[in-house]
């Protein structure tokens, strides 16, 4: 848990908190930019960098044309030769056009460049299934991106951990991704007024508990948080961890939570196949297989493309009343 | 001299007079097609021009002029005046000469160290090519930039980085640039700003347009009066089909950053003729397509390489934004050491050895 002794706190939306982060940061260093499709004159398509061009001008918040795999790769360019740029991708599904740039120059140019050239570069933008946006706007790329050697990934979930990420991210020498999701941009929450950066690799203690370790990040934290006030009032005490980290992942908290419940639950927006929750599955399986009383429960989405029709977007994603159900059957 | 290559004029040496009357070669008066996409790619019978190795000529007017004609332009106006800009010292002459020379002793070398089973994986060698590397890069400061592609080995000797450490590098060794984590297809250099180095093609151009935009962001934004880096993208023919060249071609002149887009086309791509891939061939037109002047050179002359890069990197450092040069060359080997090289035709490669050694004893 993490306490915050501050004097003062002022409330925001996440959206807003990702832009004070961002406006902290392009204000402390001026080779910190942006780049995208409309996040100049437009302010971003979901409002993270309005007001920024007018502040800070038309190259240092770059509005380009409608060419991922090149202005990534142009980012990288500019992140080899002394700049540090955030590459905003108006819908993460969209850096699917970027995946050779994000692959090839961000992920592994340090490494065969015998470590001469660091690419100090942020890539955002929204992702996750939102409101009936259709399959290919409802993409989860965390789980295409996490084999690339060389990039880390991280997921904010909540105004104060999206301001202290996006900072940390920023800050990094590494090429960092970070995944926003398309209904959490509105969440309301008072954040400290002083300046704070988080750990790119911690995860979040949510709740502590005793029963059961749900292991969940994004908006699933959300659907758990949900169901763990029905597990409660029936009398379970789970711990919830928003693992925050996507690569690498935070196995010192998630240890000491697997030690100390002995059963696992991960609860993940990703397809089933080869996501974020097979991957923690084999890393917990690997390292903690003494320490747990029963095989570890991974629920994701369905894989599938995800349908347009609500009813049927709503049962490809992971529902609290499934959550409940699947501790209830662990904690047997 | 003259017997073994009857189709041949023979050329007069450097020293007598040069004009654009004169050109040191011909292309159009020479009955043999050299260049040989050059005569195949024209669609509009040409008139011969005095400058005609710029091949630039546009029958119909457009708003966008090619380099060239300024070029020319110029030349014309200063017609009374000496003509020691088209002239090279002898210092410049030896520095082009050890260039090239050191150029193609490297990549014999590596073809014999492949072939002795000492080095391994894919290595493309630059052989034939020389003038495109030589007359580009030896015109640059240390400050500016140059992106290669997987062709990289003769781009990274002539921006400077030391033969011993190239060669390292092809062994895996750590002395080797990159550690020898990187290996023929990624040669980097902090110190010497070569930015690569990539496996596939069309992915450095992006990484040499940031480079651009980082040179004009340190001018415009951080204020730095005396930034005015150039960089230089070299890539192929093969390229020029690849959607990466287009969106930075389009962003480069958006932006009008100090670039200048290098296409070395020797024709093939790996066993893919150019005019087999490619809708329109004549590259340099793309260009003005995108608002940036479109040259063509033959690849083949470092010295006419070098004057159009001159202007390139000058109207570069001006801020007059980027321009697209094609230089048609060739290669003397195969795509890589290991390509059988069999679908080129033996007397193509013969056109291009022969305007070699008419070049090269200038000296």
């Amino acid at each position: 848990m993490v306490f915050h002794f501050c004097i003062t706190r002022h409330e925001l939306l996440l959206f807003e908190a990702l832009r004070e982060g961002l406006e902290e940061e392009m204000d402390r260093d001026p080779r910190v930019c942006v780049m995208g499709e409309d996040v100049g004159h437009y302010g971003g398509s979901y409002k993270v960098t309005k007001g920024l061009a007018k502040k800070y001008g038309d190259l240092r918040v770059l509005d380009t044309p409608i060419a991922e795999n090149s202005f990534t790769g142009m980012a990288v360019g500019a992140a080899m030769t002394g700049l540090r740029p955030i590459v905003e991708g108006m819908n993460m599904g969209f850096l699917l056009l970027a995946f050779n740039q994000i692959s090839n120059n961000c992920g592994m140019l340090h490494y065969t460049s015998g470590g001469q050239f660091k690419i100090p570069i942020v890539i955002r933008g929204p992702g996750g299934v939102g409101r009936q946006l259709g399959a290919e706007h409802s993409q989860r790329l965390e789980s295409y991106f996490q084999s690339i050697p060389g990039i880390q990934m991280v997921a904010c979930s909540t105004p104060y951990n999206a301001k202290g990420l996006m900072k940390a991210a920023i800050r990094s020498e590494n090429p960092v991704i970070l995944f926003e999701h398309v209904l959490l941009y509105n969440l309301k929450e008072r954040i400290p007024d002083e300046e704070y950066v988080l750990s790119l690799e911690e995860a979040e203690m949510v709740r502590p508990g005793e029963h059961v370790t749900i292991l969940t990040y994004s908006r699933m934290r959300y659907h758990v948080m949900q169901a763990a006030k029905t597990l409660v009032n029936k009398g379970y005490d789970p711990e919830v961890i928003d693992i925050r980290s996507l690569k690498p992942f935070d196995l010192y908290t998630i240890g000491n939570s697997v030690k100390k419940t002995h059963r696992v639950l991960i609860v993940e927006e990703c397809m089933r196949t080869g996501g974020i929750g097979a991957s923690l599955t084999a890393a917990i399986n690997e390292n903690f297989h003494d320490y747990l009383d029963a095989p570890v429960v991974c629920l994701s989405s369905q894989d599938v493309p995800t349908p347009y029709a609500g009813t049927l977007e709503e049962w490809t994603v992971v529902q609290p009343a499934q959550i409940v159900t699947a501790v209830e059957q662990l904690c047997r | 001299m003259s017997s073994a290559f009857p189709a041949m004029k023979i050329l007069q040496p450097l020293s007598t007079t040069r004009s654009p009357e004169k050109p040191l070669f011909d292309l159009l008066k020479s009955p043999s097609s050299f260049l040989g996409s050059a005569s195949k790619l024209r669609f509009n019978a040409q008139k011969p021009s005095p400058s005609s190795s710029y091949s630039s000529s546009c029958h119909r007017p457009s708003t966008i002029v090619a380099v060239s004609d300024v070029v020319k332009e110029k030349k014309t106006l200063k017609s009374n005046s000496s003509l020691s800009n088209l002239l090279i010292t002898k210092e410049e002459g030896l520095e082009l000469y050890e260039d090239m020379v050191l150029g193609r002793a490297f990549e014999d070398m590596c073809a014999q160290m492949y072939y002795r089973g000492k080095m391994f994986g894919f290595v493309h060698l630059y052989n034939g090519q020389e003038a495109v590397s030589t007359g580009f890069i030896k015109l640059l400061k240390q400050e500016d930039y140059v992106c290669s592609t997987y062709r990289d080995h003769v781009h990274a000797l002539s921006k400077g980085v030391p033969a011993r450490a190239v060669m390292s590098e092809l062994f895996g060794k750590t002395t080797g640039c990159c550690r020898g984590q990187g290996g023929s297809m990624h040669m980097f250099s902090k110190e010497h700003n070569l930015l690569g180095g990539f496996a596939f093609i069309g992915e450095g151009i992006p990484v040499a347009t940031g480079a651009a935009f980082t040179s004009k962001y340190r001018r415009e934004v951080l204020k730095e009066a005396g930034c005015d880096s150039v960089t230089l993208a070299f890539f192929g023919d093969g390229t020029c089909n690849n959607g990466q060249f287009f969106e930075c071609l389009n962003m480069a002149a958006l932006w009008k950053l100090p670039i200048v887009f290098v296409v070395e086309n020797n024709l093939w791509a790996i066993g893919m003729s150019h005019l087999r891939a490619t809708s329109d061939p004549e590259i340099w037109k793309k260009g003005p397509a995108f608002g940036m002047p479109g040259v063509h050179v033959d690849g083949m002359d470092v010295l006419k390489v070098r004057e159009v890069a001159k202007e390139a990197i000058a109207r570069a450092r001006r801020g007059e934004g980027p321009t697209l040069v094609e230089c048609e060359t060739y290669r003397f080997r195969g795509h890589s050491l290991a390509d059988p090289d069999e679908l080129r035709d033996p007397g193509e490669l013969l056109n291009f050895v022969i305007l070699v050694y008419f070049v090269f004893p200038f000296l």
